[in-house]
């Protein structure tokens, strides 16, 4: 199994899901209007989107903007913390490599 | 003209210190790196969830909600969310408020505003995050810190994983574990690193001090009482020594520890997973205490009766002080707030505050005691485990720069092994580092500040772009250019 | 002969590397730790490019020469990052390219590569730099390393070969025998020496006052910003002309002059700023936002690049901007080897050289004379600089 997210239908907290669609390297992910992009991205059955310097993937490891593990691309904006930043309709986030010789 | 004060965090300390300084007649700004006040505490569902019982997910909700109303819509108040302090600045006289360098806009964005903001005041409730000690296979997907678990389901309703084992020390372990229980994961069990000794011992002495924290300890039965319901494990005694998988976490081996963490040889149990939710402490944020000078003790910021730090007109309130819980941020917050804005400590008005925040101190004192960090952890460390997970260092490295006389004072240390020189600019490793080189700090010398792996000048990370860009003016306030 | 050498940073370390394997008996100390003040906070700097014809220019050229050497006969010299990446130095008016042109004319008469580069094989090297440019000159002599492993490695061969340090370790005083330095005072006791390097960085004319011998070594102020690590952006050293000026400048205000480079961890190095402050170490926002704007005025690309550190450091300097090497003639025994402002580094084996050639009497091989210590700047008869 995988992270998920609980679907707003069944959810206690009685809330609305405005769905929205991302790219992630180009592949549309959907979710829901007011999540952070790794909430996105997490909920999309990913937990890992960036290497480290050995290639070895990272994801979300602290949450809240302290570890940079998370780090993305969005709208062509590098190193952008993917648990603290919104997603907005339409954006194009791409991964980020450490590894030597990897451009992304 | 009233005077000015800045707060910078809105969560529990933040908020109250915001109260108070209005109550005592102050203009506020109330500044937060995150859109939504509350903090990781009360970490609000995003407005667009347009959520009917945002409530149900946190303690103290309604007090919290009134007292964000209140501040929120205050006419001496200003909120500025999305605001990231990226720099203090000490002022030239060495005895006014430092400058407060303040980046305005969407997360790690690049066109955020500059703005420079000169208070009388300035309270500092930046809270604090977990502290997870390294072990093998931390770096894997699918290890979380505690806090990230509990910040993704109380804050977008996102679950990490449905086989999950929570483990490290402290209270915080429950509520975690509630609120993946919450949202329908198998908790597979809780794991304290603490012997049941060393947590009576801690909780037990002076029970007096234990009463005026009933708030607090309702909240932890509820939570013990749900873990019995969904007959999740809770064990003391017992970590997590190793995760283990393929590009993610697959299992995790666990071992009884001793009273000083040392694992038991021989006691090792495999527990398969999804995820597993790690906290071994927490890390206070220091960066903008040590930039404005503030002196720390103890590895938290010192601060007197009236919540003063040894700063020119700086304050603190909150985690940052010492790891009491949201219940003692309060009334730090409170006080610091007061204090702040010219109101005397002395003031019947704050004579209940005061004596809550004196509990708030003695109650963090026994939660140290009671949930120490054991000095045995390296043990369950190979020379291949990563220490700094940015510049993936790993033990070995370490070890043989902090051993070698040449290469083993922590700067040299540092710059040798690149070990919290990457992004997260040790935040995360810095603790870890610290204490696997068993050297204390450089000794500061005049122009030479002192190598404390809480130093970091640019306290957020600031685009290129955005700094060559000149600051905004001071927003309205006039009496701001000339303080 | 033992020898006590005050400072644990690159110049000591390089210096202490140079007695220890000669026979000397010696001892380093250093108030704090090795490598971790003015040798810590610069950005490893080993350039023949921005010194014109003259002392410090022949000092940079052994030294240019030495530095392989020297790291081929460490056995562990992965700290130090050697990178002999090479310079290029552009000027982006008329009148810098004018006056580019003439400084490096004077730099090939005395045997420095300085290849002018045309817009082509500048893109070529520089594919992300402005293309605004009006002159560049590639020094492929320039190079780099990390300053602490550099001063780490050498103070580690200067450990194999019996040399003694001794870190937390405060100088207080002399000790003073006929007139002439047997010892030094320090917070750990007396360690007789029949021979004191001073080598304490900007802290020197401080170390110097304690032992009864001043000269005038002001500290002044500089600070880098990093990055979050890039892919490739940067490829060699590269720096506006006007940097050369600023070295040379012995003005109070700040300074700005744009310097970048990346780092083998693909971190880039931005600088420069140069200010008198005294011992003032805060990181000033307006100090950052400057040379910010001078770096993204030669690499308009990285204005979305993140900051994620800033540091400073104290440089010592002397009003005539020469470094200090040999014996004080004021107090047999005393030493120096101090006074390299930004330069140290890359000038620290140069230096450590000169000085065990005029301490073992063999002949120097480069003039010392320019580097006296006893020349009226460094006594501090250069009065016309004003107080910092």
């Amino acid at each position: 199994m995988s992270p998920r997210i609980v679907p707003a239908s069944t959810d206690a907290v009685r809330r609305r899901a405005t769905p929205l669609t991302i790219t992630v390297d180009g592949v549309p992910v959907t979710g829901a209007a007011g999540q952070s992009v790794a909430g996105v991205l997490l909920a999309d059955g990913r937990r890992a989107w960036r290497s480290g310097p050995s290639g070895a993937p990272r994801g979300v490891f602290c949450g809240i903007g302290v570890c940079f593990d998370c780090l993305v691309t969005v709208n062509g904006e590098r190193d952008v913390r993917a648990c603290r930043r919104r997603v907005c309709d339409g954006d194009v986030v791409t991964t980020q490599s450490r590894e030597a010789g990897e451009e992304r | 003209m009233s005077r000015h004060v800045v707060i910078v965090g809105a969560g529990p300390a933040g908020l109250a210190a915001a109260a108070a300084a209005l109550r005592a007649g102050a203009r506020v700004t109330l500044l937060d790196a995150s859109d939504r006040p509350g903090g990781q505490y009360h970490r609000m569902l995003p407005a667009e969830y347009e959520a009917e019982n945002n409530g149900r997910l946190h303690h103290g909700w309604d007090d919290f909600d009134r007292l964000r109303e209140h501040v929120l819509t205050h006419p001496r108040a200003e909120w500025w969310p999305d605001s990231s302090v990226w720099s203090l600045e000490r002022a030239d006289d060495g005895t006014s408020t430092p400058r407060v360098h303040v980046l305005r806009g969407p997360a790690d964005g690049t066109g955020r505003e500059r703005h420079v903001l000169m208070p009388d005041a300035l309270v500092l409730a930046t809270g604090a995050h977990d502290r997870v000690l390294p072990f093998p296979g931390w770096q894997l997907p699918g290890v979380f810190t505690a806090g990230a678990a509990q910040a993704l389901a109380k804050g977008e309703r996102v679950v990490v994983g449905d086989q999950v084992v929570v483990a490290g020390s402290g209270p915080f372990l429950l509520p975690v574990a509630a609120s993946l229980l919450e949202a329908g994961s198998d908790v597979r069990e809780v794991l304290e690193a603490n012997p049941a000794a060393t947590v009576l011992r801690g909780w037990s002495t002076r029970p007096w001090e234990l009463a005026s924290q009933t708030g607090k300890a309702a909240e932890l039965a509820e939570y013990t009482g749900l873990l019995a319901r969904h007959r999740v494990p809770y064990r003391l005694g017992r970590t997590v020594v190793e995760a283990r998988g393929d590009g993610r976490v697959e299992e995790v081996v666990t071992a009884r520890l001793t009273a000083d963490w040392t694992p038991v040889p021989g006691t090792e149990r495999t527990v398969a997973v999804d995820a597993v939710c790690v906290t071994h402490a927490f890390s206070p944020q220091l960066e903008l205490p040590v930039a404005a000078g503030c002196e720390l003790r103890d590895g938290f910021v010192h601060v007197d009766e009236a919540q003063r730090t040894t700063a020119p007109g700086v304050y603190a309130a909150g985690e940052i002080t010492g790891i009491a819980g949201a219940p003692a941020s309060r009334a730090e917050g409170l006080l610091a707030g007061w204090t702040a804005a010219g109101g005397d400590p002395s003031d019947r008005a704050v004579r209940s505050v005061v004596r809550r925040r004196d509990q708030g101190r003695a109650f963090a004192a026994r939660l140290a005691a009671a949930h120490p960090v054991g000095t045995g952890w390296p043990d369950w460390l190979r020379p291949d485990t990563l220490i700094c997970r940015c510049e993936e260092t790993d033990y070995r490295t370490l070890r043989a720069a902090a051993e070698d006389p040449a290469t083993g004072a922590p700067r040299a240390v540092r710059l040798g092994t690149r070990a919290g020189l990457g992004p997260c600019q040790a935040r995360i490793c810095g603790p870890a580092v610290a204490d696997l080189c068993g050297r204390s700090p450089d000794r500061a010398v005049p122009g030479l500040a002192s190598a404390s792996h809480h130093r970091r000048p640019v306290a957020q990370p600031i685009r290129l772009g955005e700094l060559a860009a000149p600051p905004a003016g001071p927003p309205e306030k006039e009496g701001e250019q000339h303080p | 002969m033992r020898v006590v050498v005050v400072g644990a940073g690159i110049v000591g370390a390089a210096c202490a590397r140079e007695l220890a394997r000669s026979g000397f008996a010696v001892t380093v100390l250093d108030r704090g730790g090795p490598a971790a003040a003015t040798t810590a906070h610069g950005e490893g700097n080993i350039l023949v490019s921005d010194k014109g014809p003259g002392p410090e220019l022949e000092l940079a050229k052994l030294s240019r020469r030495l530095w392989p050497e020297i790291l081929d006969g460490l056995p562990n010299r992965g700290g130090v990052e050697w990178d002999a990446k090479g310079g290029i130095v552009v000027a982006t008016t008329e009148d810098g390219a004018r006056e580019l042109a003439r400084f490096a004319e004077g730099q090939r008469a005395v045997g420095v590569i300085a290849e002018p580069m045309d817009e082509r094989t500048l893109a070529a090297a520089e594919p992300h730099l402005t293309r605004d440019v009006a002159a560049a000159v590639h020094y492929p002599d320039d190079a780099q390393v990390q300053p602490s492993g550099a001063a780490t490695a050498l103070l580690a061969d200067a450990l194999r070969h019996g040399a003694e340090l001794r870190t937390g370790c405060e100088l207080l005083g002399a000790r003073v025998e006929g007139g002439r330095l047997t010892g030094v005072r320090t917070s750990g006791g007396v360690l007789p020496a029949d021979l004191v390097v001073n080598a304490a960085g900007p802290w020197s004319g401080e170390t110097a006052s304690r032992l009864g011998a001043p000269v005038d070594v002001r500290p002044r102020r500089g600070e880098v910003l990093v990055t979050t690590p890039l892919p490739p952006t940067v490829f060699h050293k590269v720096y506006d002309a006007d940097y050369v000026g600023a070295v040379g400048s012995g003005a109070q205000d700040l300074q700005t002059s744009a310097v970048v480079e990346s780092t083998r961890a693909g971190t880039v190095l931005l600088g420069s700023a140069r200010r008198r402050v005294g011992f003032d170490d805060r990181i000033r926002p307006h100090v950052l936002a400057e040379i910010a704007r001078k770096a993204l005025r030669l690499y308009p690309g990285l204005a979305g690049a993140q900051v994620m550190r800033a540091y400073g450091g104290f440089r010592p300097y002397v009003p005539d901007h020469l470094p200090v090497i040999g014996p004080d003639p004021r107090l047999p025994g005393l030493w120096h080897a101090t006074g390299h402002e930004g330069a140290g580094i890359g000038l620290s084996v140069g230096t450590a050289l000169l000085l065990r050639e005029l301490a073992t009497g063999s002949a120097p091989s480069l003039d010392p004379e320019p580097f006296r210590a006893d020349r009226p700047a460094v006594l501090g008869a250069d009065a016309s600089e004003g107080a910092a």
